[in-house]
């Protein structure tokens, strides 16, 4: 009876149970997501402040932003520069070290633990007030290059090394990718390799032509996530440096929050939220685009 | 001969991997040592080892500010994050059910919009978030961390659990089913037991981003009696005008303590979760 059933409609009955499990999430996404995404683009064309009604005021808000904030403009310099030093920075060095750990090495385990300390602590205060003691003028890590003879830096009071010396934070929590790496690495067949070595191919082109190729979903989903994340970087540069010296670490992220929760101007923080995300968009399609190039499917994955 | 040159290239390989992890371990080392020291032992000294080991700076951090102590901004940590935890654990993995076990109209598409979301930024949305749940009243108190935990809205681990769920053989819903076991039956004594692993890595990954997390507590909390750890220590960072490095040291150890020693004792999870997640992504 059951059976019969199944063959003739498409979903069954019991199917439609699906909705309410789907229920929390249909709800969570529609007021708190879409609504707030939808408002705040609706917000950037509005002079609203907390307190009062938003009036419509059209572009207003991206004209100032783009002609007389210079404010602006240098948040979104110092925003790519910090994207650009640590998203590759971070993703080359989590992949050199997991290509040098994926071998026959005792203890692996102990070690892919210990090196991915660094990355329980994404974001946390406390370990941005540890970075901001280590590199301080007077600080250990000065102390060290002096002892081997290089000289003092001020990491923090330097216009140039400011947003670098934030940058070497992040990069230094590569552990979770290098984790996501090395799992990926241990998934290439070894046949591929036997393969490879009975051909003659040397140990460099098998690492470009059967390593780095299997593992490029990986090094794909990384690179949009950790993108994502780096234009919003924010809690690192407003504990440490407070986006100074000279706002050469004033990233948009402090922008908007200083624009949007400390003026409370909500209309202009939005506008900000979306050139912002416009960023994050033009920077992910370009991605999906390429990868079409290079990075390379075994499946489709359908289901 | 050649076992000799194998031997050799050992030893590099370590003596890498050590340099690697001084490198990265460093800096925690330093840390907890320069909770015992003077500023005149942190400042211009390679030294690791404090002159003595004393207690007192964990004693006069621990006081925290006025009558609020570290034992409170514990307390409000852990009443922000713990029930944020479990609801997020709850409502992704009954969305995750009703993605990876049943066929519905517009799944597909309900699908692509819940990966979508994976790439919102939370910037764009948390103006709008701010003002609707200011005229809810929840500014102040920690309903706009637990609202969202309910309601699903960390597409992240749905997305992770509905693969986990993937890999479990349909043939225990359908067995289930001949049973006479209805769907919430189904999921509950059937399915969940076997995502336990998934799931304790959803909740140590919520806990650890809750936990860190600055930016939300920095707009949603306002007053000090609501104050978590993370506010509670740039308040101390900016509250003293000569700051006493050894005991602000003191309370960033102790507030990156529960993470490490939850690490310690969950490492499998943490690792795994990781590395089995990001693969099919």
């Amino acid at each position: 009876m059951v059976d019969k059933k199944v063959k003739i409609r498409k979903y069954q009955k019991r199917d439609y149970q699906a909705f309410l499990y789907l229920l929390p999430w249909l709800v969570g996404f529609t007021v708190l997501q879409l609504y707030p995404f939808l408002s705040s683009l609706y917000y950037s064309f509005t002079d609203y402040k907390i307190s009062a009604v938003p009036n419509f005021i059209g572009l207003k808000n991206y004209i100032k932003l783009f002609t007389q904030d210079t404010e602006f403009w240098n948040s979104l310099k110092v925003t790519l520069l910090f994207t650009l030093y640590t998203v590759p920075g971070k993703l080359l060095m989590a992949l050199a070290v997991a290509v040098f750990l994926n071998r026959n090495i005792k203890g692996i385990n102990l070690i892919r633990t210990l090196y991915y300390i660094p990355s329980l602590f994404g974001g946390s205060v406390a370990i941005a007030v540890l970075w901001k003691v280590l590199f301080v003028d007077n600080g250990v890590v000065n102390a060290i290059l002096n002892t081997v003879g290089l000289p003092s830096q001020q990491w923090w009071g330097n216009t140039k090394l400011a947003l670098r010396t934030i940058c070497m934070l992040e990069i230094w929590q590569f552990g979770s990718s290098m984790v996501m790496f090395l799992a990926a690495l241990k998934n290439v067949q070894k046949e591929l390799y036997e393969a490879a070595s009975i051909d003659g191919a040397g140990k460099i082109r098998v690492f470009f032509k059967i390593t780095i190729p299997h593992i490029t979903p990986i090094i794909f989903f990384n690179l949009i996530m950790q993108t994502i994340q780096a234009f919003q970087n924010f809690t690192s540069a407003f504990v440490i440096t407070k986006g100074g010296p000279l706002k050469s670490t004033y990233v948009l992220g402090m922008k908007l929050y200083n624009e949007a929760f400390s003026y409370f101007k909500m209309g202009y923080g939005s506008a900000i939220s979306w050139v912002m995300f416009a960023l994050i968009m033009i920077v992910t399609l370009l991605l999906f685009r390429s990868s079409s190039a290079w990075v390379y499917y075994e499946d489709s994955g359908d289901f | 001969m050649e076992r000799e040159t194998k031997k050799k290239a050992g030893i590099v390989e370590y003596l890498v991997i050590a340099v690697i992890g001084i490198f990265l371990l460093y800096p925690i080392i330093w840390m907890f040592f320069a909770t015992f020291k003077t500023n005149e032992e942190i400042f211009g000294s390679i030294k690791l080892l404090p002159g003595s080991f004393n207690l007192q700076y964990y004693i006069d951090g621990w006081k925290g500010h006025g009558n609020m102590t570290y034992t409170d901004f514990f307390v409000n940590t852990f009443k922000l994050v713990v029930p944020t935890v479990l609801f997020t654990v709850i409502s992704c993995s009954l969305v995750a059910y009703g993605f990876a076990r049943f066929k519905f109209p517009g799944k597909k598409i309900l699908f692509s919009v819940l990966i979508a979301t994976l790439m919102l930024p939370n910037a764009v949305i948390i103006i709008p978030r701010y003002t609707l749940f200011n005229s809810f009243g929840w500014i102040n108190s920690y309903l706009p961390f637990y609202v969202p935990a309910m309601l699903a809205c960390y597409p992240f681990f749905v997305f992770m659990l509905v693969q986990f769920m993937r890999g479990l053989p349909k043939e225990l819903d359908q067995s289930a089913y001949i049973d006479g076991c209805g769907t919430l039956r189904t999921f509950v004594q059937i399915l969940l037991p076997l995502m336990k692993p998934a799931l304790f890595s959803a909740g140590l990954f919520q806990f650890l981003w809750t936990y860190n997390d600055y930016f939300n507590s920095l707009i949603f909390i306002n007053s000090v009696k609501k104050y978590p750890i993370s506010l509670a220590l740039k308040l101390s960072l900016d509250a003293e005008s000569v700051v006493v490095w050894g005991k602000m040291m003191a309370m960033a150890f102790v507030a990156v303590l529960p993470v490490l020693l939850l690490f310690f004792f969950a490492q499998k999870y943490f690792v795994e979760g990781i590395a089995t997640t990001g693969i099919k992504g």
